[in-house]
């Protein structure tokens, strides 16, 4: 009786535990991998550790789990854990898992309109606090990317990593082939159009079906034509906001440069996760892409050649005539975030305090971001170009960061997740022409201050 | 066990002994998936009802906010769009796999050896995730770098999901792809189930292949054809993965079905209250769907078709 039992309990266990392991172990190699973790984690249950989650695009997962690493190394007794996600499964599982109370000890984040739906919802700590008994850190790191971390006039998140304004980027390869030269306002994008498409070679680079690619354009546009006051107007929650003339023709803009074939054929199924817009311009496809600063590193790595044998020319967005708006500003990231959240234990708040106030933006990590084509948000830190390959590229994104009167942050990071996700939708049917700028305007305007 | 020893047991068949073993034994066998049904159907269907008359945006406090949630989702232009869109999809890709896979099905009903082999290899692309269908299919069909361009044939270098039509094209055909294999399955199980003797004797008759097809195994196949319908008009109401990697929706919101719309709202735009609606609607037409089917198919849809035989 007595084997009979056991043999049937070994049974159970084997059938209970044998494809929850497996399903387990599927998750694992799935989804999240955790790097950096194998010589931290061992002996389950002594001190409590901070976890972390993290994008896992390279170059940059390279450089945070590098950081991480070290301060684990430091910090043998109070350690951060890590895990990477991609970008989109990320957004949508931080979100979650916040909302479940599962949340990592450091969110990472864009700022802006997410961060401020966390606060609402108590889910992060106010920093305030921690960045007046730290002036010394605060004061390392640029002004200008506090905006974003700031929510009602208190510090929900501590800027970090890089500043990653939008930059229009050109193949000079291109340019000899037509023989003109980069485009020095919106009429001569314009012009070069019909000479682009003329040689077989796509004016501009665009992933459109990632949405935020095509956002990045009207950010641009609506700048230079009235200056950030206009999308500022719309961030405020001013009433009627996107009927100001200056979008109807920003839009309208936008429109005649679609149809004028301004855009690589596709470009609405194209997505900019998978880096295929890059590819296009660095395999002489496309002669223009405006992108990210981020996407100077990507280049360098997939690119061959493109970007070491001096091929890649970048500049800010050029004015367009007759605009108002000051062409030495510029959109984008001014910064990435991290929180600390509220459910966390107070040896995991410590940890993560510490790991702030340390490794973060140590003179280490700065390096490390510089080494990979990026701009980190600490002051002087044109400091450490000097040496690099690409000091070039990175003198220029610091000095249009520096000198920058605005540095608007990316709309749909600054709008909440329900007025962002109403954006992007229109401005996709935008750039598919099945809406005109009026429909445009009508449609955001009834989700203002939403 | 009150089992009285029959003089002559096999007059009675076993299932009709009363009090038997099989008849006492039945209804607890239902149990755990009686248990599974209520866990993880009908408990989160009531919390989805109950959420869709609140304001949530994922992450703080629930509050209720009444019949808000759906006024907004029924006045939204966004719903009879997406509905449209889901039955354009569960149609044109029923009007694509049904016949597909009734031909493949009685092809593969036959009984050679190699039958088996291609049923092996018809069988894959159902193993398949569909993540990973997906993200082939757009790597193969991409305008710049997809199969298209590499092989220099110009008929194949389309704009094929920027293009509203040729991308609806595109998911039916990649969700046929994927879909095919398991209906024809079903086929192929019905068709054997077909009497040797009705081919025989059309045989005799002088019957040739495509009038027995026509005569025999098509009518015969009435309720396989109901099965397998059922299957992909329910399951096309469910379809999501593989457009939400496809097309993401677009271009525009051209290929954005029920179930993609529910998505964004609830987890892209936070707005859990409507998104919630919307699944509810979805369970509605879902089950007025399978309802009409069954009517379709007759009070005896689901008794055994042999009997008739």
């Amino acid at each position: 009786m007595e084997t009979r039992t056991t043999s049937r309990r070994t049974f159970l266990s084997l059938s209970m535990g044998v494809p929850l392991g497996a399903a387990l172990a599927a998750c694992g190699s799935d989804g999240p991998t955790r790097p950096g973790t194998a010589a931290s984690t061992g002996g389950g249950g002594g001190g409590s550790s901070a976890t972390y989650w993290y994008l896992s695009t390279q170059p940059q997962e390279g450089v945070r789990t590098r950081t991480m690493e070290r301060f684990n190394k430091a910090n043998p007794n109070g350690t951060i854990e890590g895990t990477t996600f991609q970008n989109d499964a990320f957004k949508t599982k931080i979100k979650t898992a916040i909302g479940a109370g599962q949340a990592p000890t450091l969110i990472w984040g864009w700022g802006g309109g997410t961060l401020r739906s966390y606060v609402q919802a108590g889910q992060v700590d106010d920093l305030t606090p921690f960045f007046e008994q730290n002036q010394q850190l605060k004061d390392r790191l640029f002004p200008s990317s506090f905006g974003a971390a700031t929510i009602d006039g208190k510090i929900y998140a501590m800027p970090c990593e890089t500043m990653q304004p939008i930059v229009l980027y050109y193949d000079k390869r291109a340019f000899e082939k037509i023989g003109a030269q980069p485009p020095q306002t919106w009429g001569d994008i314009m012009d070069l159009v019909p000479k682009f498409n003329a040689k077989g070679i796509a004016p501009f680079s665009l992933g459109g079906q990632s949405r935020w690619t095509n956002m990045m354009w009207l950010e641009f546009l609506f700048d230079r034509i009235a200056g950030p006051e206009v999308f500022q107007a719309v961030f405020d929650g001013e009433k009627d906001a996107w009927s100001h003339p200056a979008a109807l023709d920003a839009l309208g803009k936008m429109q005649e440069l679609i149809k004028a074939n301004g855009f690589v054929k596709g470009f609405s199924s194209i997505t900019a996760d998978s880096n295929a817009d890059q590819a296009l311009l660095y395999t002489g496809k496309a002669a223009m892409m405006l992108h990210g600063g981020w996407t100077y590193g990507s280049m360098k790595t997939d690119g061959g050649d493109f970007v070491s044998g001096g091929n890649l020319g970048y500049m800010n967005f050029p004015p367009v005539d007759g605009g108002k708006g000051d062409p030495g500003n510029t959109v984008g990231n001014p910064g990435q975030y991290m929180s600390i959240s509220s459910k966390a234990t107070p040896e995991q708040k410590e940890i993560a305090k510490k790991f702030f106030s340390t490794e973060l933006v140590s003179d280490e990590s700065v390096k490390d971001w510089v080494g990979t084509g990026a701009v980190p948000i600490v002051k002087g830190a044109d400091s450490a170009f000097a040496g690099s390959p690409d000091a070039e590229f990175l003198n220029f994104v610091y000095g249009i960061a520096v000198n920058a009167k605005s540095f608007a942050q990316s709309w749909d990071q600054a709008l909440s997740p329900t007025a962002a996700e109403v954006l992007l939708d229109n401005i996709s049917k935008l750039f598919q022409l099945s809406i005109s700028p009026q429909q445009f305007t009508s449609n955001m305007n009834a989700v203002i201050g939403k | 066990m009150s089992v009285i020893p029959l003089p002559s047991g096999r007059n009675v068949p076993p299932a009709a002994a009363p009090g038997g073993r099989g008849a006492s034994a039945l209804p607890w066998l239902a149990v755990p998936a009686l248990v599974f049904f209520v866990g993880f159907g009908v408990i989160p269907l009531i919390g989805v009802l109950l959420l869709s008359f609140t304001s949530w945006d994922g992450l703080g406090d629930i509050s209720v906010t009444g019949f808000d949630s759906w006024r907004a989702v029924l006045a939204d232009p966004g719903l009879p769009h997406a509905l449209w869109v889901t039955f354009l999809v569960m149609a044109l890709s029923w009007l694509v796999q049904t016949p597909a896979s009734i031909l493949i099905g009685v092809f593969l009903a036959g009984q050679q050896r190699y039958r088996a082999v291609l049923a092996v290899l018809y069988f894959i692309p159902l193993l398949l995730s569909s993540a990973a269908i997906a993200i082939t299919y757009k790597a193969l069909l991409d305008p710049n770098f997809g199969l298209g361009a590499g092989l220099q044939i110009d008929v194949l270098v389309q704009d094929w999901l920027g293009e509203p039509a040729l991308a609806m094209g595109v998911v039916i055909f990649v969700v046929s792809w994927q879909f095919i294999p398991f209906h024809s399955l079903i086929y192929q199980g019905g068709v054997r189930q077909i009497p040797r003797s009705m081919y025989e004797a059309a045989e005799l008759d002088g019957a040739g292949r495509v009038r027995k097809f026509f005569s025999i195994t098509l009518p015969q196949l009435k309720y396989t054809v109901i099965t397998s319908s059922t299957l992909m008009v329910v399951g096309s109401l469910t379809f999501f993965d593989l457009i939400f990697v496809l097309t993401a929706g677009g271009p525009g919101d051209a290929t954005r079905v029920l179930a993609l719309d529910m998505y964004k709202r609830g987890f892209q735009a936070n707005l859990m209250g409507p998104a919630s609606a919307i699944a509810c609607i979805l369970v509605l037409v879902g089950l007025v769907l399978a309802l009409l089917l069954r009517r379709l198919g007759g009070r005896d849809a689901s008794a055994s078709q042999l009997e008739g035989a």
